[in-house]
């Protein structure tokens, strides 16, 4: 059976920067934020990696990305992305990031969703992060889910596969370590993933350039979407860090492998 | 069709009307100016060859993982950028700022550590009976005049990374080019004489293009092949090469530098070395230094000089409690017009540091790359309109020309000369500048009939290290599978540096707060060793000491001496391709290395 894969997924900050919260009451935002180089959502990614590896399994399949990202930040991004695997492109010119209010958010992803010219619900399976790198809300795709009226939910997804009557069996973590595997009959459903199994493909550059006929007009059309500010922040701050380096010489490195070990012990 | 093992298409040939190496800012000038011009009224019917209907398929491939991953400490007039962008508003360029106030410093030597020659011993000496006088201060003097030649007054300081950001999200937001980062070529395609387009490194498929435009820097893949199979035109070489180095720091709340000061230094770390300080917006500064290839030292560092360099008591005293945010590094190609290879043929065209537009008089290139970029944007533009196609003859009349009319080529052409004088020493070098540069190119000094090379470890350190100490420490370095030049900087008096976890930070540090440094898995090495035997015999193992990311080793674990790379730390500098003295390093095109963007 061809599924309509939609993933929605946003730009994160590439996680090797250097993140500072720039603290403003009504528009807090990172310090430099302009300048940050960007890489798509990882939780997203895994989703979009899970959804073009069952569409390969399922031909006439299309996915689709749909991302509420500022556009030029967006472009850039699509130039690496666009390189693992063939869909389509949703784009809305927004604001990123982790300081937008989550419901805002997914009722602006729902809205071009639901105005899908050809949105088939009957073969429509929902992906996205399960979170987010940029906060990690961790609410998005179910509020997108219940605007769109999928009421079949599955979050912290590790692995989807598709039994000989079509129906989903789908691994999902649950406290304790566990997964809790479900079968749910057909779509329409929402799967919020967790890392998946696979690594991230390789780029492709025929892949780039052959999705780019898409993207590009997807792109120069991209719907500006303004956020209502709806949460007052308090405080921002980053987790805490700890760095502790010491130089040593002279030390065997069986030695420093038993400190190390005995340090994360602790 | 046949697919890859990921299920992807393999072995297509893409076609495109235009491919474009490397994505700095000579083709970034291109893409500008290209992407302007085919939004013009009078360019309505220009369509593709490659795909009839549509526009012309622009498409450009950078090594680097993001467009923004480019190194460059850049002080620039700006004449070309601002001629292309009249409306260039700084503010919307993060890091950007105009040039406010701007010196040319001579650091003395605080450690007593450096090789200078007496006549610069003698120089440091009178500063500092006559400090009162002359106005020495910490151990620095602020010249009271520069050369004309060496001003930028008139300019802007930027983020090579956060301009290239900028001006490629501004071409890709026309719709009308696209600019595909992580994405290394392995070479052009050659056919005859003529170019036929690239071969991409990742699955070696082809990209076919009626125009291949080569602006890939001083070590790029294509350009370097180019030059294997065209040769370089006669009297032309590339054989004067540096590698600039930099941090990128916050500063501590207490320092008085402003925005938009612009510091050039000599003297320190150590004569040969050229340092730099510029101030961006937002309390952030650039440091550096340019460690030239006529430096003879054996055991060439970049890393350790820089951290000397920070900690000179002229700089310490704005820069101590700052921290490091980024660090980079990168070749650069310092034979200016003398290496200038072949610009046109048929089917390409070269612009950029790889086309030799560096000017090493005024140490100025990203606006003269640009330049180069735009003024075959326009070249391309005509030929475009006229259906004339993208011959030798074509290119030449319309770009080449336009190039040699301009103020690029009267400037190359005062520069060309002016660095003769290094190769036959400091002092020498500094009056061949002068006089190349106050004369407009018509005096200068002579080159040497054999460029300076560097010298043998028992020659560079005789009278200060005997025959035995080296000896001694070429055997430590190996036990501990530690570059030489550390040890050797140790015996000579440098102090050690004491590492405050911020901004004094270990090279390996470095790479990771600073550089940010990744290599991605399906790639495999990118430099090899190709004869291991040239490697055994070899004396110093330059490529070890130079390397800018601690990547190349002489490893304990592999003690046959032959060095080893490790590719999670290269930053893709090329250092190691030009220090090698017998030419035994192939360097190819692959993407990683750095993922700072505020180099």
């Amino acid at each position: 059976m061809p599924y309509q894969i939609i993933v929605c997924g946003g730009l994160a900050p590439d996680p090797l920067q250097t993140l500072e919260p720039v603290f403003d009451p009504a528009k807090p935002s990172l310090k430099n934020e302009l300048m940050l180089p960007a890489v798509f959502d990882p939780w997203a990614a895994h989703a979009l990696y899970e959804a073009g590896h069952l569409a390969k399994q399922h031909p006439g399949t299309v996915v689709r990305v749909v991302s509420l990202a500022p556009k030029a930040k967006l472009q850039q991004v699509m130039m690496t992305v666009a390189q693992k695997m063939p869909f389509e492109l949703v784009a809305l010119d927004g604001p990123g990031g982790g300081f937008t209010d989550a419901a805002a958010v997914s009722a602006a992803l729902a809205e071009a969703i639901s105005a899908m010219a050809d949105l088939d619900r009957s073969r429509l399976l929902l992906f996205g992060g399960w979170e987010s790198a940029t906060r990690g809300a961790g609410v998005v795709m179910q509020r997108v889910a219940e605007r769109l009226g999928i009421t079949e939910q599955f979050l912290a997804v590790d692995e989807l596969s598709v039994d000989a009557d079509g129906s989903l069996v789908i691994k999902e973590r649950i406290e304790g370590g566990r997964h809790q595997i479900s079968r749910c009959a057909a779509p329409p459903a929402m799967l919020a993933w967790a890392t998946g199994n696979l690594p991230e493909p390789p780029n492709h550059p025929q892949t780039g350039m052959a999705n780019m006929r898409v993207i590009m007009p997807a792109l120069q059309k991209a719907k500006p979407v303004a956020l209502e500010p709806a949460i007052e922040y308090l405080r921002t701050a980053l987790p805490a860090a700890v760095r502790q380096t010491r130089v040593v010489k002279d030390v065997p490195a069986a030695d420093i492998a038993r400190e190390i070990a005995e340090w994360i012990r602790q | 069709m046949i697919e890859d093992n990921n299920g992807q298409p393999q072995g297509q040939a893409l076609d495109a009307d235009i491919v474009c190496t490397g994505f700095g800012p000579a083709v970034a000038g291109f893409l500008w100016t290209l992407t302007q011009g085919l939004q013009q009224p009078e360019m309505a019917g220009v369509e593709s060859k490659a795909v009839p209907g549509l526009p012309p398929q622009i498409v450009c491939y950078e090594r680097a993982d993001d467009i923004s991953f480019g190194v460059s400490g850049v002080v620039t007039r700006a004449r070309a950028i601002r001629a292309s962008i009249p409306d260039l508003d700084p503010s919307a360029i993060p890091l950007a700022a105009k040039v406010r106030d701007e010196k040319l410093i001579y650091l003395l030597d605080p450690l007593g550590a450096t090789r200078r020659p007496a006549w610069m011993r003698l120089a440091d000496q009178l500063c500092r009976a006559l400090s009162g006088v002359l106005g020495v201060e910490h151990e620095g003097l602020a010249l009271p005049w520069a050369p004309e030649f060496l001003h930028k007054r008139d300019g802007f300081i930027f983020s090579l990374g956060q301009f290239n950001q900028w001006a490629g999200q501004q071409v890709m937001m026309t719709g009308l080019a696209q600019i595909w980062p992580a994405t290394p070529v392995a070479g052009p395609l050659i056919e005859g004489e003529e170019v036929r387009g690239v071969r991409l490194a990742a699955d070696g498929s082809e990209v076919r293009a009626a125009l291949t435009v080569v602006g890939d820097g001083p070590v790029g893949a294509v350009g370097r092949q180019l030059d294997e199979h065209f040769g370089m035109p006669a009297g032309r070489r590339r054989d004067e090469w540096a590698v600039g180095m930099k941090m990128v720091i916050d500063l501590p709340e207490d320092s008085a530098l402003e925005e938009g000061t612009v510091w050039h230094t000599i003297g320190f770390p150590e004569p040969e070395i050229f340092g730099f300080l510029y101030v961006h917006p937002g309390r952030v500064a650039s440091a550096g230094i340019f460690v030239p290839s006529w430096m003879d030292s054996p055991v060439r560092t970049s890393y350790r000089y820089l951290q000397h360099f920070v900690q000179h008591p002229y700089l310490w005293r704005n820069l101590r409690g700052g921290r490091l945010r980024s660090w980079g590094a990168k070749s650069l190609l310092e034979s200016g017009r003398r290496g200038e290879p072949y610009l046109a043929g048929d089917g390409y065209a070269r612009i950029g540091e790889c086309s030799g537009s560096t000017n090493v008089l005024t140490g100025s290139g990203v606006d003269e790359a640009w330049l180069t970029g735009a003024q075959l944007g326009e070249a391309v533009l005509e030929l475009l309109r006229s259906g004339k196609p993208f011959t030798r003859e074509n290119l030449e009349a319309g770009y080449v020309a336009r190039r040699r009319a301009s103020w690029l080529e009267r400037e190359s052409q005062v520069a060309e000369r002016a660095r003769n004088g290094f190769q036959w020493g400091l002092l020498p070098g500094f009056v061949g500048m002068a006089l190349a540069g106050l004369t407009g190119g018509r005096l200068a000094l002579p080159r040497r009939g054999e460029d300076r090379k560097p010298k043998k470890l028992a020659d560079y350190y005789a009278g200060r290290l005997s025959r035995s100490q080296i000896e001694r420490a070429r055997q430590q370095a190996e036990a501990e599978a530690r570059p030489l030049h550390d040890i050797l900087m140790d015996l000579c008096g440098w102090p050690a540096v004491e590492y405050d976890g911020q901004l004094l930070v270990s090279h390996q540090d470095a790479l990771l707060m600073g550089g940010k440094v990744q290599a991605p898995g399906e790639f495999p090495d990118h430099v090899v060793f190709r004869n291991p035997e040239l490697c055994l015999r070899c004396e110093a193992h330059l490529c070890v000491e130079i390397c800018s990311g601690e990547a190349i080793r002489v490893s304990a674990e592999n003690p046959s001496g032959v060095p080893a790379f490790d590719r999670e730390k290269c930053v893709h500098c090329g250092a190691c391709l030009w220090n090698c003295p017998v030419s035994n390093i192939e360097f190819c095109a692959a993407p990683g290395g750095l993922h700072s963007a505020e180099n």
